[in-house]
C-alpha cells in the first residue's frame, strides 16, 4: 500500500513548525515583572569607603569561614567569590589612582553578591527547582535538598554569582540569600546593618529606585543626607554629593535586579556586564512554552509519528 | 535473503586489550572524583562550571548517537527501507552512545544520590530546558533498549517475547524519532540563557534549530562512517551505493544548515567577526570549512560512488557537527573575570575511559549478536 503523500507531509510540517516556530516568535512574552513586595538593597558606591565590615558581617551571619590568600595566609582575603564568600568588595584603579569615584586616573569600590534578578536565570534554570524566587520578597534562595548538582545556575547567571563546593564529596551550591534568616526575624541583611558610612542599604525596591533617583539628580559638591542600614531605620549621614553616572544598574538590566547599584565609574569598568533589557530567561523560557506548553504540539506528532511508522514497517516486512 | 548474523571471533584482541586497560584507568580516578569531589579530578572551576563530561561526553556523544535517529527517520517515516541493513548497527551505537551520556552525566552531576528529583513532579521544573533535555535523554536511552531488545533475545531464543515486543515495536520507533527530535534540538537551546556569556557567532535563538539539522547530519554522517569501518575491518558486504543515496541527503541537509547559519549571523550583525583573524573567528571558519568541503565533494554525482570521499566527507561532517557543539559550549564560552578552562589530565582519561567501554561493549554485541547482515 502506498502512504499518503498527505498524511507524510502533515507530519513533516509539524515537525518543522516545531523546531521553527519558537526561534521566529521570541519577540513576544516580555519576561516577568517586579513583584509589588520586592525587598532588596541599594548600593552606592560613591559612599562606600572600602573598610569591608559588611564581608566580615556577612560571614557571621552566614558562618562563612575565612579565606586567607597570600604567601603566609594571615588574614580573610577574598580575591574572588566562593563557597565560602557570598559578598566581596573589589576596587578599580586607573592611571594614578587618586580621585574617588573618577574614571580616569580615579579608583572606586564595587560590591559584588548576588542581585536577586527580577526574571532570575538560575531560577528558570535549575531541573530540580532547588533555586526558586519568593513570591512576596522575591528573594532568590537555594535548597539543597532538591539540588541535584548540574551547575546549570552557573551557567546560566550572567552574573556568575552561585558558586560550587568543588572540593567536596557531597557539595553543594552557595550565594547571597539576602539574609532571609535574618529577614524571617524582622531583621535586615547583615552587611546593610553594618555598613557604616550608608553606602549599602536594605528596603522595599519601590523606594529604593525612588532614593536612587533622588541622589541623581543631586548636585555634586552639594551636601545631602543619606539613610544608613535601611531606608527606616531613621539614621542618616550627611555628605557631599559626587557625580553619579546618569544610569541606575539594575533597574532595566536583563529585566531588573532587586539589587540596586549607583556609581561614578561606568559601570562596565567596574566589573558590571553590558545586559540587554530583555532576560535571556524569557527567550529560552519563550521557545520551551512554545514548544512545549500542555505537550500539545509533541502528542500530536507522536500520534502523527506512530500512524507513519505503523504504515510503513507494515509495507517492510 | 539475507539475514543478521554475529560475526564471531575472539574477544581479548590486542585493540580489545589497550581499551580495557584505558578503562581501569579511568576506574581509579573515578574513585578519586567520588572520594574527593569534583575538584581533585577537573580542572571544573566557578567560571566554568562545565567541561568536557557535559560537552563531550553528553552534548557531542549523544549527536553521535544519532544514527538510529536519523535512520529510522529515512526507514519509517520516509519511507525507504532501502536502507534497513543499515538499522540494528545504527540502533546498537545509538544505544550505547546514550547509554554512556547517562552515565557520563551521573558521574557529573555533584548531587548524584538525589539525580532523581528532577523525576518527583514537586521538584521537576517545567520551565527549565536542562529539566526536559534529561526526561528526555533518560526515556530515550529505555526506548533504544526496547528497540534493541530483540536483537539480544534473538541470541537466547526467546521466541515468545521477541514476537510481544515486535507487536508494540511501531510505538517504540515513534518515540525514537519523537524524543531525538525533541532533545537534540534543546540541547542547543540550552545556551540561550547563556546570553552575554556566549560569543555572537554561537549565541542565537536559532540554536535550537541549528542544533536539531545537526544532529540529524551527524547521525547519517556517523551511519557512513561506522559501516565504512565495519566494512572494511570485518569484511561485510559492500553498502556503497545506499551510502551514495545518504550522502546526498547528507548535502542538502548540510547545505540549507549552512545557509541558514550564515543568514543568522548575518541578519544579527555578526558577520565581521568571522574574518577579524582572532582564535574564536578562525575556529569558527573551520568548524564551517568541514561542513563547506563536503558537500561540495558529495554534490557532485560521480563522487558519491566512491567508498573513500564517502567516508572522508562523512568523517569531516562528524567533526564539523562536533566542533559547533565544542564552540557553543566551551570555546565560545566566556564567563569574563579572567576564568579559564582546559581538561586536566584525569578528566581526559576519564572520558576516555567512557569510549574505551562504549567500544568494548559494541566489539562483543557484534561478535555476539545478530547485528549485522552476512552474505
Ligand atoms: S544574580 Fe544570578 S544567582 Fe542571583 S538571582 Fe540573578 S541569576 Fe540568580
Ligand atoms: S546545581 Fe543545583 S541549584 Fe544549580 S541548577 Fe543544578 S540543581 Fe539547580
Amino acid at each position: 500500500m502506498e502512504i499518503r503523500r498527505r498524511d507524510f507531509l502533515k507530519v513533516v510540517a509539524g515537525t518543522t513548525a516545531m523546531a521553527v516556530s519558537p526561534s521566529l516568535s521570541f519577540a513576544s512574552s516580555p519576561g516577568k515583572k517586579r513583584l509589588p513586595g520586592a525587598m532588596g538593597m541599594l548600593y552606592d558606591a560613591t559612599l562606600c569607603i572600602g573598610c569591608e565590615v559588611c564581608m566580615v558581617a556577612c560571614r557571621k551571619a552566614n558562618n562563612l569561614s575565612p579565606q586567607p590568600t597570600g604567601i603566609q595566609k594571615l588574614w580573610d582575603n577574598p580575591k574572588n567569590l566562593s563557597f565560602e564568600t557570598y559578598n566581596i568588595i573589589k576596587k578599580y584603579q586607573n592611571g594614578t589612582g587618586k580621585v574617588k569615584d573618577n574614571e580616569i586616573n580615579g579608583f572606586s569600590f564595587v560590591k559584588s553578591q548576588c542581585m536577586h534578578c527580577v526574571d532570575p536565570s538560575c531560577v528558570s534554570a535549575c531541573p530540580a527547582s532547588a533555586m526558586t524566587k519568593d513570591k512576596e520578597t522575591g528573594v532568590v534562595s537555594y535548597n539543597p535538598e532538591a539540588c541535584i548538582g548540574c551547575r546549570y545556575c552557573q551557567v546560566a547567571c550572567p552574573f556568575n554569582i552561585p558558586k560550587f563546593e568543588w572540593d567536596s564529596p557531597f557539595p553543594e551550591i552557595a550565594k547571597c540569600e539576602m539574609c532571609s534568616h535574618l529577614q524571617a526575624k524582622g531583621e535586615i541583611p547583615a552587611c546593610c546593618s553594618e555598613c557604616p558610612t550608608g553606602a549599602t542599604i536594605f528596603g522595599p525596591v519601590e523606594s529604593l529606585l525612588i532614593e536612587a533617583k533622588r541622589r541623581q539628580n543631586m548636585e555634586p559638591g552639594k551636601y545631602y543626607y543619606f539613610p544608613a542600614n535601611s531606608l527606616k531605620s531613621g539614621k542618616t549621614n550627611e555628605k557631599s554629593a559626587s557625580k553619579y553616572i546618569p544610569r541606575i544598574y539594575g533597574e532595566t538590566e536583563i529585566g531588573g535586579t532587586q539589587v540596586l547599584m549607583l556609581s561614578g565609574v561606568p559601570f562596565n569598568k567596574i566589573g558590571l556586564p553590558d545586559l540587554p533589557d530583555r532576560s535571556y530567561t524569557s527567550i529560552s523560557e519563550n521557545i520551551q512554552h512554545t514548544l512545549y506548553r500542555g505537550m500539545i504540539l509533541p502528542v500530536i506528532i507522536f500520534g502523527g509519528l506512530t500512524y507513519l511508522v505503523a504504515k510503513n514497517k507494515n509495507n517492510n516486512e | 535473503m539475507k539475514s543478521e548474523k554475529p560475526l564471531g571471533g575472539r574477544i581479548f584482541t590486542i585493540p580489545f586489550t589497550i581499551f580495557f586497560i584505558i578503562a581501569l584507568i579511568s576506574l581509579y580516578f573515578l574513585g578519586k572524583r567520588f572520594v574527593l569531589g569534583l575538584g581533585a579530578v577537573t580542572n571544573l572551576n566557578d567560571g566554568y562550571p562545565w567541561g568536557i563530561w557535559i560537552t563531550y561526553d553528553v552534548v557531542v556523544g549523544t549527536a553521535f548517537a544519532c544514527g538510529g535517529y536519523a535512520t529510522a527517520l529515512l526507514i519509517y517515516v520516509f519511507n525507504k527501507r532501502e536502507y534497513h541493513p543499515l538499522m540494528k548497527s545504527a540502533i546498537l551505537t545509538s544505544l550505547l552512545g546514550y547509554t554512556m551520556s547517562s552515565v557520563a552525566v551521573f558521574l557529573d552531576v555533584g548531587r548524584y544520590w538525589q539525580l532523581y528529583n528532577i523525576f518527583l513532579p514537586w521538584y521537576g521544573n517545567v520551565n527549565s530546558v536542562l529539566f526536559e533535555v534529561a526526561l528526555c535523554i533518560a526515556v530515550y536511552t529505555f526506548v533504544l533498549w526496547f528497540e534493541f531488545a530483540p536483537t539480544i533475545l534473538a541470541k537466547f531464543n526467546l521466541e515468545k517475547l521477541q514476537a510481544a515486543l515486535n507487536k508494540i515495536m511501531f510505538i517504540l520507533i515513534a518515540l525514537g524519532v519523537l524524543l531525538p527530535t525533541m532533545h537534540q534540538s534543546s540541547l542547543g537551546s540550552l545556551m540561550i540563557v547563556a546570553g552575554h556569556k556566549l560569543y555572537p557567532l554561537w549565541w542565537s535563538s536559532f540554536l535550537p534549530l541549528l542544533y536539531l539539522i545537526s544532529a540529524v547530519m551527524m547521525g547519517y554522517a556517523v551511519v557512513m562512517v561506522e559501516s565504512s569501518i565495519s566494512t572494511l575491518r570485518y569484511k561485510l558486504p559492500d553498502e556503497t551505493e545506499i551510502l551514495g543515496k545518504i550522502a546526498k541527503v547528507l548535502a542538502l541537509l548540510a547545505g540549507i544548515f549552512l545557509v541558514l547559519r550564515i543568514c543568522d549571523i548575518a541578519l544579527r550583525g555578526h558577520f565581521e567577526l568571522i574574518f577579524k583573524g582572532d582564535l574564536l573567528g578562525n575556529i569558527f571558519i573551520i568548524e564551517n570549512v568541514l561542513l563547506i568541503v563536503p558537500v561540495c565533494m558529495l554534490a557532485i554525482p560521480s563522487n558519491r560512488k566512491k567508498p573513500r570521499v564517502l567516508f572522508l566527507s562523512a568523517l569531516s561532517m562528524m567533526f564539523s557537527g562536533g566542533l559547533l557543539r565544542f564552540n557553543s559550549y566551551l570555546v565560545g564560552f566566556n564567563p569574563g573575570n579572567g576564568w579559564h578552562y582546559f581538561p586536566a589530565a584525569p578528566e581526559i582519561i576519564i572520558t576516555l575511559g567512557i569510549i574505551a567501554i562504549e567500544i568494548m561493549v559494541y566489539i562483543w554485541c557484534i561478535k555476539r549478536l545478530p547485528v549485522f547482515q552476512k552474505a
